[in-house]
């Protein structure tokens, strides 16, 4: 093994070993990795709902005899539910500028602010659905329905985990303060949030928008 | 099968539509489970007379070291492999037999469950846990590192695809498996032709499974990415952990769209949804579609490692730096967007019509410049080597051999009208053999002969490895060759029975290779058994056995939890075959406390709650179910209310490691 | 060689990615939240009134501000920037939109392909299918 015959130039070992090893090291701090994985959880989530819409578009003609986009689809409550959720975008923003500045109180306050709007596009959402099924347009009736509360729905659901998981933070900065991990959490939660904006622009333009064309 | 069906129809709120009659009652599957029962007490006794239950909770259920989890993997794949390579050799026996009248030994029902299991478990619980589990212990030890980048969600993949791997053998023994074959294509998997649990064991099985493999896909991609050693630049990266990130990022990418297929295919036989009915406006094509929109890719995150595991084996047994090293790499880039390009070639026959079919068909065919270009750069890594054909690189130039006879009827398979000729035919299943056992499973044994020593500090029997080499290598071609001919002559794919006994003598020789490869899987065994009796006499103490060239050879083997004791800084490509040329001697002093992650329960207990929550799905017990998922998202929260998941190594247990390192060194040297 | 890695402290290039990744102004929300309300009003209010009679056009427009308003959410509300973990974060997006677009324009390609080959009607007569 040549790693245990002498050297054979000039070098001491000393030097050597300074320029292999890192002989001063300090611990690692804790999450380097987790915004960039989390990030990267996200491009993940983002196929799913790439296939969900592939679906709709394949799907989204199959009527079956049944009602389409322009007898279900009203757009004024879609209108009134992407308020809600751009608002509830901008206080999550204001959370997040409250803990820049350890502002304890006012995080709390501020997500709380925006678990309320994130409530009220759910409840909306569900407003809607209930209504549609009232009407007979259950997703068992078309692949055009089926496609649309499948998307529609799993958007709904991660607003759903998304606010589960905002209330158990507003407890745990309660509980321990804007300490580090807190904060990466907060970021964390932050990403997932505005993510789900994004996904919204998809769904009031693709499905309800163009479907009322 | 109407009877059979109707036998189904009992449900209670207590046990959902579980009843005396989800135990099967052929003699085969009987008895199995008689043996499997009897083995598994006697596995429990076993551990609880040797006092093991704690030792293994605490050093290896509940470990975040990924060198264990990637140990677990491998064990996970190794047993799994055994069960569907009995699948194998039923179907196998069944083929040879059924002719002339003969039904062969399998009914209709248990021959379509056998098939269906052996590539469900062959994908997804062998050939998958083998790759993650090797890119989880060799990865942080290439790149220098201490672990993963997130360690405990290492320990909680590990358990969702043990999971998944026991609710596909529960199916076994309570119910019945999907008899769809292993994608599960409707309208036969939608309820009105699958009405029973088979359909649910595949769909909860591999949705579990696959939240285990997406997540270790972004830990591993973390790790790459953030955790490299100072001075490892991208293009200072080993090969092995180059394609090691693309599979990852092919999986991050690849796997939610497993996930959205399933969850579509769930709604409609939970909910009566109408994606995939035949009626109501449903397109069964369009699962087709989906599932090999992640299915394709799926097929390189299996392949890649292994390219990686044959370039560190070609350099390192060659003796030289690998030939081409950066054409390598941008050849797995191009492979790794190219994945996702080729889909249809799966369904020529669809009925898309020519345009799409030669836009598939052709990027099908550029995809193996790429990969020709990466056997051209092994062979010239060979030429003028000085080669030692040790075990890892026999298997690679069987690899070589055999993967490209694969490659090209791969090609073939590619031309659109030939496809129409050869789809579903046994053709097809040769080729997809041949490239998965030629390159997959050949690239599985040289990374274990490879890295076994780096494992466990002790090299493997050479005798009972070439004994199994030898029987593996011309049982596959035994096994296979006979398939393409068959395939050639038309015979279609999933037959049990046959009329034309002059093709009997193909399926009998066919047989008689899978023989040989189960004496290759007995050989193995024997040789892992005869190595860790004769460990003394095999032992390794150098920590490089090979004189091998990247970092994980620099440490000792086994590594030490910490793996390095002083972070490696790397300078050039091969970075230990740099130092060793620098003749550079590890530091003995100045040792500091090594900051660590802490083990913990919560992976294992939360995998639990999960397999609890696919039976009860599969079972329709209800309330067991909304138990459980509201167990899991508890405890999850629960999980999150724990800040403190690390700990430091002290200063002293390093300097005794590192002291007994030197020791071992020493005596090697002398 | 050896100068180059002298002093390597891993820990500080950690703590100053953290600090990379930023969490914007309040003048990034604001504006972000207005260009968004803006964006978002002007493609309903063209489907509800109908402002331009061709609905291909209207199509084409309204997607185009929906591509607008995600550049915006992207850039004001998730910070993304080339300079944030070394530029892995927009590798990452750019990587997933074009396997988004892959996928979804592959998808409604070959499965529009097979439904007109395989059924040769009009979307208007599927929709009157039983």
């Amino acid at each position: 093994m040549t790693a245990n015959t002498a050297p054979t130039h000039t070098l001491d070992q000393a030097q050597l070993q300074a320029a292999f090893y890192d002989l001063n090291e300090h611990d690692h701090p804790e999450g380097g990795s987790t915004m960039l994985g989390f990030w990267v959880y996200l491009m993940s989530d983002c196929l799913i709902f790439a296939m969900l819409f592939a679906a709709y578009g394949v799907l989204g003609g199959s009527l079956a005899a049944g009602p389409g986009p322009k007898d279900l689809f009203e757009l004024p409550l879609v209108a009134l539910n992407t308020a809600m959720l751009l608002f509830s975008s901008i206080t999550y923003g204001f959370a997040m500028l409250a803990m820049e500045k350890n502002n304890k109180g006012a995080t709390q306050a501020w997500l709380l602010v925006t678990a309320v709007f994130g409530a009220c596009f759910l409840g909306i959402e569900l407003y809607e659905f209930s209504n549609l099924i009232h009407e007979g347009a259950t997703p068992m009736r078309s692949g055009f329905l089926t496609a649309f509360f499948s998307l529609v729905g799993t958007h709904g659901l991660h607003v759903t985990f998304g606010l589960i998981w905002l209330f158990t933070l507003v407890v745990q900065v309660g509980k321990k303060g804007l300490i580090p991990a807190n904060k990466r959490r907060l970021m964390c939660l932050s990403l997932f949030w505005h993510f789900l904006d994004v996904i919204w622009i998809g769904v009031f333009t693709f499905v309800y928008l163009m479907g009322m064309l | 099968m109407a009877i059979e069906a109707e036998a189904h129809n009992h449900w209670s709120p207590l046990l959902g539509r579980l009843w005396l009659d989800a135990i099967p009652q052929e003699p085969i599957v009987l008895a199995t489970f008689v043996v499997v029962m009897l083995g598994g007490a006697a596995l429990v006794a076993g551990l609880t007379y040797f006092k093991l239950w704690g030792y293994l909770w605490k050093e290896w259920f509940t470990s975040v070291d990924h060198k264990k989890i990637g140990i677990m993997y491998m064990i996970l794949g190794l047993v799994m492999f055994l069960r569907g390579f009995a699948d194998a050799i039923m179907m196998r026996a069944q083929q040879a037999m059924a002719f002339n009248g003969n039904d062969g030994y399998l009914n209709a029902h248990h021959y379509d469950q056998v098939f269906t299991a052996h590539g469900v478990i062959m994908i997804f619980f062998v050939a998958m846990p083998f790759v993650t589990g090797l890119m989880n212990y060799i990865v942080p030890l290439q790149i220098g590192a201490r672990d993963v980048s997130f360690p405990f969600l290492n320990n909680f993949s590990f358990w969702m695809t043990t999971a998944g791997a026991v609710l596909t053998m529960m199916s076994l023994f309570v119910g019945e498996f999907a008899q769809t074959g292993w994608l599960a294509y409707p309208p036969l998997s939608n309820l009105a032709y699958s009405p029973w649990v088979g359909v649910d064991y595949y769909i909860w099985s591999l949705q579990i499974a696959g939240v285990g493999t997406l997540l270790s896909g972004v830990n591993l991609v973390c790790t790459i990415v953030k955790m490299r050693a100072p001075g490892m630049t991208m293009m200072r990266m080993p090969v092995f952990t180059w394609t090691s990130l693309c599979t990852n990022i092919l999986i991050v990418a690849a796997f939610p769209v497993l996930t959205a297929v399933m969850t579509m295919l769930t709604v409609d036989r939970y909910l009566g949804f109408n994606f995939f009915s035949n009626d109501f406006g449903g397109s069964p094509m369009m699962y087709v579609n989906l599932i090999w929109i992640w299915g394709h890719p799926e097929v390189y995150i299996l392949i890649l490692p292994l390219f990686g595991v044959f370039s560190e084996v070609v350099s390192t047994f060659s003796g030289k730096r690998l030939f081409g090293y950066s054409s390598m790499v941008y050849a797995t880039l191009v492979i790794t967007i190219l994945s996702y390009l080729v889909w249809l070639h799966h369904f020529f026959t669809m009925g898309s019509g020519a345009s799409v079919n030669s836009f598939f068909g052709i990027t099908t065919m550029v995809i193996s410049i790429p990969t020709g270009a990466k056997l051209f750069n092994w062979l010239f890594t060979m030429y003028r080597g000085r080669i030692r054909y040790e075990l890892p690189m026999m298997w690679t130039v069987a690899f070589m051999l055999t993967f490209t006879v694969g490659g090209m009827t791969g090609v073939l398979l590619a031309v659109p009208p030939a496809d129409f000729v050869l789809h579903n035919s046994l053709f097809l299943i040769a080729h997809f053999h041949n490239v998965i056992i030629g390159g997959v499973l050949f690239g599985i044994f040289a990374a274990i002969n490879f890295w076994w020593p780096k494992a466990f500090g002790f090299k493997l029997n050479q005798f009972w490895g070439k004994v199994s080499f030898w029987l593996w290598v011309p049982g596959f071609w035994f096994a296979f060759m006979p398939l393409y001919i068959l395939g050639l002559m038309g015979v279609t794919r999933r037959m049990r029975v046959f009329d034309d006994p002059s093709i009997q003598i193909w399926f009998v020789i066919a047989a008689f290779g899978a023989v040989m490869i189960a004496g290759g899987i007995g050989a193995m065994l024997v040789q892992f058994a005869v190595s860790i009796w004769k460990r003394e006499e095999l032992k390794d103490e150098t920590g490089d056995p090979w004189n091998g060239r990247t970092l994980e050879w620099s440490t000792s083997s086994p590594p030490p939890e910490y793996n390095f004791a002083f972070t490696p800084l790397v300078h050039d490509l091969d970075a230990w075959d740099d130092m060793k040329r620098c003749g550079v001697q590890r530091p003995t002093s100045g040792f500091r406390p090594i900051h660590m992650p802490s083990g913990t329960g919560t992976g294992l207990i939360l995998a639990g709650l999960s397999t609890s929550l696919g039976f009860a799905m599969i079972w329709y017990i209800w309330w067991l179910a909304a138990v459980s998922f509201a167990g899991i998202i508890g405890y999850a929260i629960f999980h999150t209310f724990n800040y403190k998941r690390d700990y430091h190594i002290p200063v002293e247990t390093v300097e005794a490691t590192e002291a007994e390192r030197t020791r071992q060194l020493a005596a090697a040297g002398a | 060689m050896a100068n180059e890695h002298a002093h390597p402290n891993p820990a500080a290039h950690d703590h100053h990615d953290e600090h990379g990744a930023s969490h914007g102004s309040m003048r990034e929300y604001v504006v972000g939240f207005l260009l968004s309300v803006v964006l978002t009003a002007i493609p309903f209010w063209l489907v509800m009134t109908g402002a331009i009679p061709d609905k291909q056009t209207t199509a084409l427009v309204i997607m185009a501000f929906a591509v607008v308003q995600i550049v915006v959410h992207m850039i004001y509300f998730l910070h993304m920037n080339t300079k944030s973990e070394n530029g892995w974060t927009v590798m990452a997006l750019i990587f997933t939109i074009v396997l988004v677009i892959i996928t979804l324009s592959g998808s409604l390609w070959v499965m529009f392909h097979l439904n007109t080959n395989m059924m040769p009607m009009s979307v208007h007569d599927m929709g009157q299918l039983p």
